[in-house]
């Protein structure tokens, strides 16, 4: 690409060319598929085109032919890094659809796994910011507390990464002595391992040199293109839905919104890090809350036996569970006819589900807002004039997610 | 649950500048929506942006084809000062559907439509790129459309000699 440029008023005419640079699909740097054709000048980002879709696994069309409790394993593969956010997020549409009220007791339990996912998933970003910028250390020393809460998950639901936890009305099981010590456990080193991670990196001059005012967005800008989540209040905005909209009980929790000033990836990290301990705040204030309740023992809605699996044992020795676990298992419950739009706060933000019911036994249409999807669009905006290794950076502190980008 | 307008005072406030463009609005479940017609879609929402739903949520397509509002778009506004959603719908018959772009009124736009482009075959007059983007460039037809079913696991009609299912 040749481009003609006035260098002066004396009309000396230089010609220009600028390099073209395919960053990606697959490369080390960039944590997923993703594509990036930049434009350089020299080291400088002038323009990039993105290229996205390479993972694009169907799941709204999928969702329109499958009952709702299998939707639940589809939802685990938006946002991989804290699938237990996606499939509360969506168990609360449907629920929220059929009209099931919960009882207190679920809601708590339900708000300390939304909240250990949260911290693994801001694991993995910063961790991942600090690799980026050349800190391999941190990386590996905070990641064996994703690992930790991934056992924690292990005792709650038999698995770790794509966890299909919880159900439709409930949790599928209560959580055994196992895993309350793991967490238990969890907050007590958490802390301990956050503040060496933080010794590590917050104040350190080479990090704070090269993550300020690298990438960064205002406001007005992150806002037209409808960033949500740590992005936009790194930014300076302080939009929350477990504050504005508040699900599964987060009105009684005691927290604060951490907010930047400036978007740049020190803030996005911050912002990050903050959230961290917020989320330790919440999950001690539910552990509180759960011993005051005079309930110890319900983990599920008793009265819709349309949506809840029954127990194993009550299906081989009762009827009534039998005929039930058969007719959800077959796909044979249908949901009422209706629309809603449910979201919770995702790992990245408004992760929100619109629900299109024809009183059928599968969704008529299902769309899912991916926080990822809609914010990856301003990256352009936020390399443009920037050193390519700053691009990378900004990438990585989006924690833009392969799988909720292509869905 | 969210907070919303109440039906009748958007009816009332809609209707006041924009009189017979606005078709029908009720409350569904814990939102106001509102149908509008399809040329006056842009107008109502660039009017609401000025009056405070200044957040573009999400817009989505939809495809009825037994009713004669065939195809569908779905806008998500919210408006965060008083902390109201509201939803918009519009509809078309004509296929290829047009719908005006609102990339102009917010950037995030973009590829919520490329999007239903995608998916859908939507065309959005004035959009500045209007491409594919999740699925390849050479793709035939519209994989969201119910035209283009998947294969239903209760189906009886399956030749399965090979696989024995």
């Amino acid at each position: 690409m040749k481009e003609e440029v006035k260098q002066d008023t004396k009309q000396e005419v230089i010609s220009k060319e600028y390099t073209t640079l395919n960053l990606g699909p697959t490369h080390p740097a960039t944590h997923g598929i993703f594509q990036n054709v930049l434009k350089m000048d020299g080291e400088i980002v002038v323009d990039t085109e993105q290229t996205i879709g390479y993972i694009h696994r169907a799941f709204e069309k999928l969702a329109e032919r499958r009952p709702y409790g299998q939707i639940t394993p589809i939802v685990d593969r938006l946002n991989y890094c804290s699938s237990p956010l996606n499939n509360m997020g969506w168990h609360m549409t449907v629920e929220k659809l059929a009209g099931i009220k919960l009882p207190k007791r679920v809601e708590y339990l339900r708000i300390i796994i939304m909240e250990l996912a949260r911290i693994s998933d801001h694991i993995i970003c910063n961790s991942v910011i600090g690799v980026d910028s050349g800190a391999m250390t941190g990386f590996l020393y905070i990641f064996q507390f994703r690992e930790h809460i991934y056992d924690i998950y292990e005792e709650l639901c038999g698995a770790r990464m794509n966890t299909n936890i919880g159900r439709i009305g409930g949790l599928e099981r209560d959580f055994n002595q196992a895993a309350w010590l793991k967490i238990e456990k969890l907050l007590k080193e958490l802390p301990r391992g956050l503040k060496e991670f933080e010794a590590l990196l917050v104040r350190n001059r080479i990090f704070m040199d090269r993550t300020i005012n690298c990438g960064p967005i205002s406001a007005e800008l992150a806002l037209a293109y409808s960033f949500t989540g740590p992005n936009l209040r790194a930014a300076g905005v302080d939009y929350d839905v477990r504050v504005m909209n508040p699900y599964s009980s987060y009105e009684e929790f005691d927290f604060i919104i951490p907010v930047g000033t400036h978007g740049d990836t020190y803030d996005r990290f911050m912002v990050r890090e903050q959230e961290m301990w917020e989320s330790i705040k919440i999950i001690q204030q539910a552990m509180e809350k759960l011993d005051k309740l005079e309930d110890k023992t319900s983990y599920y809605a008793p009265d819709v036996p349309d949506f809840y699996l029954p127990q194993k044992g009550d299906v081989y020795t009762k009827m009534e569970a039998l005929i039930y676990h058969f007719k959800i298992i077959m796909g044979e419950t249908a949901a009422p006819k209706g629309e809603v739009y449910h979201c919770v706060e995702g790992g990245n933000g408004e992760l929100g589900y619109y629900l299109v019911s024809d009183g059928g036994r599968t969704p008529y249409r299902l769309h899912m807002r991916r926080p990822c999807f809609i914010y990856y669009q301003g990256y352009p905006d936020m390399i443009k004039g920037a050193y390519l290794s700053d691009a990378i950076l900004t990438m990585s502190s989006m924690n833009v997610i392969a799988g909720e980008l292509d869905a | 649950m969210f907070q919303t307008i109440e039906a009748d005072e958007l009816e009332k406030m809609l209707k006041e500048h924009f009189g017979e463009k606005i078709i029908s609005v009720e409350k569904l479940n814990d939102v106001s929506v509102a149908e509008i017609s399809v040329d006056a879609i842009k107008n109502v929402i660039i009017w609401l942006k000025e009056n405070g739903f200044t957040f573009l949520t999400t817009c989505n397509g939809i495809h009825y084809p037994d009713s004669p509002k065939t195809f569908g778009m779905v806008y998500h506004l919210h408006d965060w000062k008083r902390n109201l959603r509201i939803r918009l719908k519009t509809f078309t018959h004509h296929d290829p559907p047009h719908f005006p772009t609102i990339t102009d009124v917010w950037p995030a736009a973009n590829w919520m439509e490329r999007e239903a482009y995608d998916f859908f075959g939507f065309h959005f007059d004035g959009h500045p790129h209007l491409k594919r983007i999740l699925n390849e460039d050479s793709m035939v037809g519209w994989p969201l459309r119910k035209e283009y079913p998947l294969e239903d696991q209760a189906r009886f009609d399956k030749d399965d000699k090979m696989f024995g299912r």
